[in-house]
């Protein structure tokens, strides 16, 4: 036996409801009946302003037409107003006497538009002839035919609606003028400056806007025909007539007569229900939940949704907690996006704004707590869609602010993880899935460490893990819970690197194997040994105890491992300068040893690709050239232009520099790769710009220093630290930025993410101005560091562990 | 492995071939068994090659009995060869230290 449903309001919040319950199989619960005061089925009352401007006709705004009715097997009673609730008889009554009677009602009528009590604004029940709500197509329609007759049209009222009916009405004909009561527009939704932006802007388009004006008086001639507005002040403006937009009353006064409780509105519980009785929901504009009532659309959503989920016992917990606003205004010709608090409420409250007037483009972000809380972007929205997520579910914002008002460096965000379909891949490395991190926040992960675990996801290049975190924090309705062990140095051990540092010193731990039996409590974490190893490597320099099985394959065998398990071999090349004979014992080599592939590097060396392990001693010795140090996280390579050896254009010796630089800093262990570049000149041949370090000569001897740069699985211009007079003053800094991050980045943390995250300001004052006193211990460490270094090639002649190249330990079966 | 017989022990030689906390190939008869010597003074053996994308296993990172692939990084038990959290796994064979500080293997037939 199906339960009926009647539902009161026929609007957005009503239709949309019905859907819901019909989206979750509600068609075999109940009997649907809805009663609508308006003659149409539902439309999109948001799209009114399109009405009115005349970019839509009244048949496109149509949601569900009334085919809709009948194919869902809804019975409709349009143009009926329900007068009566009847609680206890469980029935209602329309004023055109029909009567239904319920198993649970549902109550959406909306809210109408509010007429303040201003002197001559009625005639006798009904609004004056020439004054106009804003809620209705037929009220639409009644303002456009008499736009078309008028001179002058006004309307009272500078917020979002108010302003959306002025632009509307320019395009029939007639001079628009906005009165406000408020000191600037939309104060709901903007601060000062934004509101006197956005009044340039209407201005400009041809709205006159009055603000700080209360309105007394409808100024009528003798025939009760408009002439114009009196205000508080004693002056007065000439009009033919009049729309009023000055806010939304909600329709309760059905709840009252019923006799539920009825504050601003009818005042629900988390269900969506009447508090006083539980076969009664209300939703959307006349529902008042946790003392606010929404008048926007987005809250409807959420609360017809819950009420769908409740009602058809898809999920009895179904609870609405409230909606964060956020908004766009529909103006043509203004681009304005709102969400949350105007202006900073707290002290530590981060402000983060731009201006410029001659476009009229004005962003203001309000983060707490790296949260967005607020925010305002005119002109410009680009950005729109992604704040408003973030603000939306509060989700963890880029520690590079400026990213959040602009698109730099990186590629525009086109989708947003809502809009991002379900079989996008995350994780390109592993192939990786949208819906598959869903299905672990599904199974009960809800942090990105435990689904990175389990997917894979993040654990290739590792450039996507901000994404995966993003989509985990989708996934997690904003409450992704973060795993502790991201702030420690290796997950097993739970100290950051400054604490890990200081037990290491104090413990004088000089092996990975004893910092886990001291700090470790005995595990062996194999993933976390390469990171202690190199941190150790850091720390004692040449008294680092090196236990080769604490190093990955690379840093065993000093060459990149391949797919096929075979290696690399790159001999060391400074600034890609090499003599003809080194490049002759590598063409022999190449050719004795049947290399599969010679390849010139990003680098400016030579790769000979595809050296079998046990080969690799003899290929090192024939070479008789230093490691190239192209396989681990250490010092790489410093590429160099031709400079001004050669080149006309040159104003420095790029090349000595790149090889000056190189011999110093060669196979110096880091927490992750670091890539050098000098140029000879801005032109920046050798791309020094996105580096890690880069020098580039700018004439008389001096050099721009860059930090931070990068060119591969990120792009970012580096930062220019400084500018120096000398090469040796080049070598210096670059020896003590390096030395730096040496100790302070995390493990694979490159120099992009680091040296946003320290800020370039505090890197300049310990490096250039030594502001803070280190300079001389960071010297003498890197010092340490560079004496302790030897070339790992040597161990050709002296392997440091037995069978160290064997790929294979022949057995003598027989023995 | 468990559905072939596994033949006798095969004596590889002295532990000492074999760094601690290392891997290395051997090869017995017309087989390659990637075996390891852990920090805590055990040995455990393994098929060579990782069945993901065919990773010189003896190449990997090992710590307490977990092995980790050099090529992505896929972690499995050196006890029980399997990986944690999905259905793969590796043959693994019975490896120990004899006396005299030596290696010893059965391997299938």
């Amino acid at each position: 036996m199906k339960q009926k449903l009647v539902v009161v309001g026929n609007g957005m919040a009503g239709a949309r409801a019905v859907e819901e319950v019909l989206a979750r199989g509600g068609a075999d619960m109940f009997d649907v009946v809805m009663f609508g005061d308006e003659p149409y089925g539902n439309y999109n009352r948001i799209l009114l302003s399109n009405i009115l401007s005349g970019i839509q006709d009244p048949t496109d705004i149509f949601m569900n037409p009334l085919e809709w009715y009948v194919d869902n097997d809804i019975v409709l009673h349009a143009g009926e107003r329900i007068v009566e609730i009847d609680r206890a008889a469980k029935a209602v009554r329309s004023d055109k006497g029909t009567i239904e009677h319920y198993d649970v009602l549902l109550i959406a009528t909306g809210s109408r538009a509010f007429i303040p009590p201003v002197k001559g604004i009625f005639d006798g029940e009904r609004l004056r002839d020439g004054v106009f709500g804003f809620r209705t197509i037929d009220d639409c329609t009644a303002i456009i035919e008499s736009a078309t007759r008028c001179a002058r049209a006004v309307v009272i009222g500078g917020g979002l609606l108010g302003l959306e009916a002025a632009r509307g009405l320019l395009n029939h004909g007639c001079e628009v003028h906005v009165v406000h009561l408020g000191r600037h527009l939309m104060e709901a939704q903007l601060d000062q400056p934004g509101g006197q932006m956005l009044r340039a802007g209407m201005e400009k388009m041809g709205v006159n806007v009055h603000l700080e004006k209360s309105t007394t008086e409808i100024l009528l001639d003798p025939d009760g025909k408009i002439t114009g507005i009196a205000f508080k002040d004693g002056s007065t403006l000439e009009c033919d007539m009049i729309v009023v937009s000055a806010g939304i009353r909600p329709n309760s006064e059905i709840g009252l007569a019923a006799g539920l409780t009825v504050e601003r509105a009818i005042v629900v519980n988390n269900h969506m229900q009447s508090i006083d009785d539980r076969r009664v929901y209300v939703v959307g504009e006349c529902a008042q939940h946790r003392g606010k009532v929404y008048g926007l659309v987005a809250p409807l959503w959420e609360q017809a949704k819950v009420f769908a989920e409740h009602v058809t016992d898809r999920n009895a917990d179904a609870a609405y907690h409230g909606s964060k606003l956020a908004t766009k205004l529909k103006v043509m010709g203004v681009e304005l996006a709102s969400m949350g608090i105007t202006e900073p409420e707290h002290v530590h409250d981060e402000l983060i704004q731009f201006t410029e007037p001659a476009k009229g483009t004005y962003k203001k972000l309000i983060v707490r707590d790296g949260r967005l809380v607020g925010g305002i972007l005119m002109g410009d929205i680009s950005k729109a869609a992604y704040l408003m997520q973030a603000f939306d579910r509060e989700s963890p914002l880029p520690e590079e602010r400026l990213s959040l008002l602009f698109d730099i460096g990186a590629p525009a965000q086109a989708v947003t993880i809502d809009e991002m379909p379900d079989d996008n891949q995350v994780c390109n490395c592993n192939g990786v899935t949208k819906s598959a991190i869903g299905a672990c926040i599904g199974s009960g992960l809800r942090s990105s460490t435990a689904v990175m675990k389990a997917t894979r996801a993040g654990m290739g290049c590792g450039s996507c893990k901000k994404l995966v975190g993003e989509v985990v924090d989708f996934f997690c309705g904003g409450a992704a819970e973060e795993d502790p062990s991201i702030h420690y140095y290796v997950p097993t051990i739970p100290l950051k690197k400054p604490e890990l540092v200081a037990a290491v010193l104090e413990k004088g731990l000089r092996s990975v194997s004893s910092v886990f039996r001291e700090l470790g409590g005995g595990v062996e974490d194999p993933i976390a040994k390469p990171a202690l190893a190199s941190l150790l490597a850091t720390i004692w320099a040449a008294e680092y105890e090196d236990e080769r099985d604490a190093r990955f394959i690379n840093d065993r065998v000093h060459g990149n491992i391949q797919k096929d398990g075979s290696f690399s071999v790159i001999p060391e090349m400074p600034g890609g300068v090499c003599t003809p004979d080194e490049l002759m014992r590598i063409a022999t080599v190449a050719v004795k040893y049947d290399v599969p592939l010679v390849k010139l590097t990003g680098g400016q060396r030579i790769d000979l690709v595809g050296i079998a392990k046990d080969d690799l001693p003899a290929v090192w010795s024939e070479l008789d050239m230093p490691a190239g140090s192209a396989w681990g996280k250490s010092y790489r390579t410093c590429k160099s232009c031709i400079g001004d050896s050669y080149c006309r254009f040159g104003l420095g010796d790029s090349m000595g520099l790149a090889h000056k630089l190189e011999k110093r800093f060669r196979g110096i262990d880091s927490p992750a790769k670091l890539k050098l570049a000098t140029a000879g000149c801005p032109r920046n041949c050798s791309e020094a710009l996105v580096k890690d370090v880069g020098a580039v000569a700018i004439g008389d001897g001096r050099w721009e220093i860059y930090l931070g740069g990068a060119a591969g699985a990120h792009i970012r211009k580096g930062d220019l630290l400084t500018v120096v007079d000398s090469e040796e003053a080049v070598i210096a800094l670059s020896g003590r930025f390096m030395q730096y991050y040496r100790e302070n980045a995390k493990w694979k943390e490159r120099t992009y993410d680091f040296v946003p995250r320290i800020g370039l300001e505090k890197i300049r004052a310990i490096v250039v101005d030594d502001a803070e006193g280190m300079a001389a211990v960071l010297d003498a460490r890197m010092q340490a560091s560079v004496d302790g270094a030897y070339d790992p090639w040597k161990e050709a002649i002296t392997p440091k562990t037995a069978n160290q190249f064997a790929s294979l330990v022949p057995v003598d079966l027989e023995a | 492995m468990s559905s072939q017989e596994l033949g006798p022990e095969h004596d590889i030689g002295p532990v000492q071939q074999i760094p601690i906390g290392e891997g290395r190939n051997f090869r017995i008869g017309t087989m390659t068994v990637a075996v390891f010597h852990t920090h805590a003074g055990q040995i455990y053996a393994t098929q060579a090659e990782c069945p993901h994308k065919r990773g010189p296993l003896a190449d990997g990172l090992i710590g307490g009995t977990t092995l980790i692939c050099p090529l992505h990084e896929r972690a499995f038990s050196l006890e029980t060869g399997e990986e944690a959290g999905t259905d793969c796994r590796l043959a693994v064979y019975p490896a120990r230290i004899t006396a005299g500080a030596r290696i010893a293997v059965r391997i299938p037939g």
